[in-house]
């Protein structure tokens, strides 16, 4: 049960849902222009009040131009074998023309990590189905690993892109993974401060599928609900951890059911009754059906989320702002932070600042010239 | 024969020194326990006639009447009980078949009492109902899977026309009572308080009188095997209609209403002669097979053009979650399922306590079962079965119901005392009666407002418990078992009903 008879090491993975406040960043350049990881650890860093070390991460987007078209798989390994197992298996889905160890260095506070590789891969068309994607297939590749596969989960599968995460302080993980030597366009952090576990390494955030990334704080009371309802759509949520149903609905909404991202934060954080009664008919309408049809997506309970996407960055509040939220921008930078200290620290002198109001969407779209599609 | 075995249920006692011999008792009782003696001037009771309805003793202006189980016990036996030996008794004297009123009492496990709710402690505020916005509002149909865009230049348009939906103000129904089975007086009561609320009534399978159509906005109307008051206009009138094919009290059984009670009114509202035998066979003579429901199915909605939902009812049963699961695919849009506790007008006794299964369990594995095939959201899912309070209809919320049916509380608003001799017809509260001289005791008016009552206070008890949960949408509760844990329940159980015992986490 344990390795060292002093709990279950904390790379292993635990069967209770996870529950806790958190701080939240991200930093977002609109022009696509790449910046190295130091301003969102400094950010993060500034809220360290906010986490108790049990848990930081990070996702960066546009850190590997030159693997540009292949996905990037994250994974970590509680042994040799179980990196083995899954070499073995990736094979059906995927060609991998390159992979590595993901480069650390040694930092004080940062005790027993798991095995950490990356494999950039292709996937084998041949494989795909009638009317499936690529990602279709990276998606069934991640729920493969993640539910059947002891020792093993994918932690990030985007393109261009990587998730960065594990037990410790966030600031203590940024310099463990040497983020100061990527250089991302969009940057998403979080410090972890759970309740009731002592935190393992893939439990922490972002938790991401595909290019979504998401850092979330807060507790999800709707989540047997969600999790039951994305049941319905072949998700398997393996994490227990409400940050997975979240990362899933993002994707059922926009990718796969390509509903208009003003739509889908509705559907997430819906309006009440009586403020849709109030609309004009026409929009009236929109929303009772959205709401009809989607009240098993409703995220329901207190929550502040960032969510990291190719196309840029999103922010939602829970629809009665529960949970805190700061935005600001300079120049064409895009900053949202669980505290406005967060963002004075890496950025003085914002030309706006502003809290983000229940259940409407701080967006931070990125210009279409550097768009991944 | 002599009815000598059989000794009363109840013992009936008279105060001499508070008795003011004014004979209220004596014109209250149907059941002709009370009798005055003009000789002695004295009123006089026959305990052997009580049924335990308590009429004579809350009417009593001096409170003379007390009524007490009776004392006369059997020698003790965990196998022969009392129930039973009188039972028997009463076949060897009456030779037939034993019939009972309202759902089982029989004293098995009630899966709700043994289900908690869970609410927020630190990590997650809890919402205050009286101060935030907590919301209620239910929608039975079927709904689709995605909502289809149009994408043009003025951005993406909403194309999704939604299927007909009922929408209610919070997730309860009334339950199918049919009239004949109650009184036209309990019957407008339910409609108006239907009515009032915004939810719906159901006019169970005996079609709809005419005082009752101006309400038929707030009601589902039953399509049973006996086909009584059915016609185009009848469903037409309605918000949905409703294919009944069994009912929890009595699986697998039709249903009688004695000639007797086959009155004028009765007769023009089931469409049958007078005096007649109102016989609904056990199954409906058109459907031997799923395929045949769904012609039903179809034809209902081609005679209301599309525009009304078309529910399913049926009785829990072993394998009901197949069984709901086919009446999704054969087309319902509503699937309501009734346990084994749910109540009737008539049922053998051996039927009721003896066939089919808890609504807790009916659900649980319906729910689950749509779920797994993907189809949950092709067809709601209204429970029925002895919801006794709003804290029943939660759980039931939680375990995956979009709705409730209840009708035994709704009886009990109006003043029902649960004697179970519906069946009779001789219901001393005006309730379970044809008889004009007991059916005018229950005033329309007076028995509305105690149904909307009761409505309103569940729903406020229902808000606060989302509340304490820190849950402001009933959507959020729906099918979310994480916010239920049982106590004292055995592994096998715990795996049906999908939920984790108590002092287990998150």
């Amino acid at each position: 049960m344990t390795a060292n008879g002093r709990g279950p090491a904390p790379w292993r993975r635990r069967d209770e849902k996870d529950i806790g406040g958190c701080a939240i960043s991200g930093i977002l350049s609109e022009e696509g222009r790449r910046f190295n990881g130091k301003a969102i650890l400094e950010s993060i860093a500034t809220m360290r009040e906010r986490s108790n070390g049990l848990g930081g991460g990070f996702a960066a987007y546009g850190i590997y131009p030159e693997q540009a078209d292949r996905f990037a798989l994250h994974l970590m390994f509680d042994r040799p074998a179980a990196r083995d197992a899954v070499e073995r298996v990736l094979p059906e889905y995927v060609r991998v023309p390159h992979e590595e160890t993901i480069p650390t260095r040694p930092v004080r506070g940062i005790s027993s990590p798991p095995l950490l590789h990356r494999y950039f891969v292709e996937v084998r068309t041949e494989i795909l189905g009638e009317d499936e994607r690529e990602e279709d297939a990276i998606v069934r590749l991640v729920m493969h690993i993640n539910s059947a596969m002891e020792g093993a989960y994918v932690f990030s599968s985007g393109r261009n892109m990587g998730i960065f995460k594990g037990v410790g302080y966030p600031e203590e993980i940024g310099r463990f993974f040497r983020l100061d030597e990527y250089e991302g366009y969009l940057w998403l952090a979080h410090g972890r401060f759970p309740t009731n576990t002592p935190g393992w390494w893939g439990g922490a955030h972002p938790f991401g599928l595909l290019d979504w990334a998401v850092v979330h704080n807060g507790e999800i009371s709707s989540y047997g609900v969600n999790r039951r309802y994305l049941e319905n759509f072949g998700y398997r949520c393996t994490l227990r951890t409400d940050t997975e149903v979240i990362a899933y609905l993002f994707d059922l909404l926009l990718r796969k059911q390509r509903l208009p991202l003003q739509d889908a934060c509705r559907v997430l954080a819906p309006p009440f009754w009586s403020q849709i009664e109030r609309l004009p008919p026409a929009e009236r309408q929109r929303l009772r059906t959205l709401r009809i049809v989607y009240g098993g997506a409703l995220l329901n309970g207190p929550f502040s989320v960032l969510v990291g996407h190719g196309g840029g960055m999103i922010g939602l509040n829970d629809r009665t702002k529960l949970r805190p939220m700061s935005f600001a921008r300079k120049d064409a930078t895009v900053y949202v932070a669980s505290e406005e200290a967060a963002i004075r620290r890496v950025c003085p002198s914002p030309d706006e600042v502003g809290l983000a109001r229940g259940g409407v969407p701080v967006l931070g779209p990125r210009p279409r010239e550097v768009s991944l599609a | 024969m002599r009815k000598w075995l059989v000794q009363p249920d109840f013992v009936v006692e008279r105060d001499p020194e508070r008795c003011v011999q004014c004979q209220v008792c004596v014109r209250q009782c149907a059941n002709d326990v009370h009798s005055y003696d003009a000789e002695d001037g004295a009123v006089l009771s026959d305990s052997a006639r009580c049924v335990g309805c308590h009429r004579c003793a809350t009417l009593c202006p001096t409170g003379a009447i007390s009524i007490r189980q009776s004392e006369l016990e059997f020698r003790c036996n965990s196998n022969w009980t009392p129930g039973l030996i009188r039972n028997l008794y009463r076949q060897a004297e009456g030779g037939g078949v034993l019939l009972s009123g309202m759902g089982s009492d029989r004293p098995l496990k009630v899966y709700w009492d043994h289900l908690l709710l869970n609410a927020s402690q630190v990590t997650n505020p809890s919402i205050d109902p009286l101060r935030e916005p907590m919301e209620l509002a239910t929608f039975i149909g079927r709904k689709p899977d995605r909502v289809a865009y149009a994408r043009t230049d003025r951005g993406a348009e909403l194309q999704t026309v939604l299927e007909p939906q009922l929408e209610l103000p919070f997730p309860i129904l009334f339950s199918a009572m049919s009239y004949g089975s109650i009184s036209l007086n309990a019957a407008l009561a339910l409609a108006r308080a239907a009515h009032e609320t915004g939810t719906l009534g159901n006019s169970g399978e005996g079609g709809m009188h005419r005082d009752v159509r101006p309400y038929a906005g707030n009601m589902i109307v039953q399509v049973a095997s006996g086909r009584f008051g059915v016609d185009v206009e009848y469903l037409n009138r309605a918000a949905a209609i409703e294919i009944k094919i069994g009912q929890g009290a009595k699986p697998g059984i039709g249903g009688h209403l004695p000639g007797e009670k086959v009155d004028a009114a009765v007769s023009e509202t089931r469409m049958i002669p007078e005096g007649t035998d109102a016989l609904s066979p056990a199954p409906h003579h058109d459907i031997y097979s799923i395929e045949d429901l769904r012609q039903l199915v179809f034809a209902i909605k081609e005679a209301t053009r599309y525009g009304k939902p078309v529910g399913v009812k049926i009785a829990a049963v072993h394998n009901v979650a197949a069984i709901a699961s086919g009446c999704v695919r054969a087309g319902a849009d509503y699937v309501a399922i009734d346990g084994f506790r749910g109540g009737t007008g008539a049922a053998p006794t051996v039927i009721r306590d003896h066939v089919g299964i808890p609504i807790e369990f009916a659900l649980a594995a319906a729910d689950a079962r749509l779920r797994e095939e993907g189809i949950r959201n092709r067809a709601s899912l209204i429970a029925a079965g002895s919801f006794r309070s709003s804290a029943d209809v939660v759980k039931a919320v939680a375990l995956g119901a979009d709705a409730v049916y209840v009708a035994t509380a709704a009886l009990v608003a109006m003043g029902c005392h649960l004697c179970q001799r519906c069946y009779t017809g001789k219901c001393n509260w005006g309730i379970a009666t044809q008889d004009p001289y007991l059916t005018r005791r229950l005033n329309p008016e007076v028995a509305t407002r105690r149904l909307v009552n009761l409505l309103r206070s569940w729903a406020f008890e229902i808000k606060e418990m989302l509340g304490g949960m820190g849950i402001n949408a009933i959507e959020s509760l729906r099918g979310n078992r994480e916010h239920l844990r049982a106590v004292d329940l055995t592994e096998a159980e715990l795996e049906v009903l999908g939920v984790k015992a108590a002092g287990v986490g998150a």
